[in-house]
């Protein structure tokens, strides 16, 4: 599993190994993330700063990861790189998620209060 | 496979003091500057490999990390597609790729023999709705929004039992305008 897990405060943080997450890695991306998260705590702060590319299968499976976590868990992002980014603003999906800087930020932002 | 063309160093012993500088001007001339051309199996790791060839094949155009991204991303979604819909039931088909930088950007052409475009059209894409809960949220129907937000001139012809797609990538201008 390309996915590293460390609780911290109220949150798991899952920090993504991988250098990419495309269409080749989509389905497993999401299997090993609800395996990460499976019976943790309510916030996922998943931290993709090493991943420098996605493409949309990679992003739908990050949205499938959020739709299977809920209601219970809300997951939330962190450390987009400049085409992470450019990909979930281009769709919108910036809006859909909490977005952090970093993962530290995670717990410094007020913005996962709401 | 047609490897990238690389300029070619003469060694004339006078000039010896210039090569560095040659090395770095040569692929700047315009007569350097060259079409690729892939042909690859139409399976997901293929096009994985064919992304980082490619993008190796057009360093010579010293493209910034958002353009070289901007390409990556549309050629990906393109032959994701030809992965996913045109061969989703042939295992063994192959895919052509031909970039041709142009005074207007990468002038790109994809080619398969896989299944027609439903109704023979480039699927809208318009970008599927969020206004819903976190339950209906599309986890798919962004590949052709992106596509159709990042290039310009796309073009769909099928013929021969082929699949042909044609866009063009806006970046890479600069090697033209020296």
């Amino acid at each position: 599993m390309q996915l590293e897990t460390v609780n911290r405060d109220d949150a798991i943080i899952v920090t993504a190994l991988m250098d990419r997450i495309d269409a080749l890695i989509a389905i497993q991306f999401k299997d090993d993330m609800r395996e990460a998260c499976e019976n943790g705590p309510a916030r996922v702060v998943l931290d993709l700063g090493s991943v420098q590319f996605i493409d949309s299968s990679g992003l739908g499976a990050i949205v499938a990861t959020m739709k299977l976590l809920a209601p219970d868990q809300k997951l939330e992002l962190a450390a987009l790189t400049p085409i992470v980014d450019k990909v979930f603003r281009l769709t919108r999906m910036d809006s859909v998620f909490a977005i952090h800087a970093d993962a530290n930020a995670a717990f410094t932002d007020i913005a996962h209060v709401s | 496979m047609q490897t990238p063309h690389l300029p070619t160093l003469r060694m004339y012993p006078d000039h010896l003091t210039q090569l560095k500088h040659k090395a770095q001007a040569m692929p700047r001339q315009k007569n350097h500057i060259s079409e690729l051309h892939l042909t690859f199996p139409g399976t997901a790791i293929a096009v994985r490999k064919a992304l980082s060839d490619t993008l190796a094949g057009l360093r010579f155009l010293d493209l910034s990390p958002e353009e070289s991204g901007t390409v990556e991303l549309v050629l990906a979604e393109a032959m994701n597609n030809i992965v996913e819909h045109a061969y989703a039931d042939n295992p063994d088909g192959m895919i052509e790729l031909g970039i041709t930088p142009t005074p207007r950007g990468l002038s790109c052409r994809l080619c398969d023999d896989g299944r027609p475009m439903p109704d023979g059209m480039v699927p809208l894409g318009g970008n599927p709705s969020l206004d819903c809960g976190v339950g209906d949220l599309p986890e798919g129907g962004f590949g052709w929004f992106l596509i159709r937000d990042l290039a310009h001139d796309l073009e769909y012809t099928r013929s021969s039992d082929k699949n042909r797609l044609t866009f063009r990538i806006s970046v890479g201008h600069a090697q033209f305008q020296a």
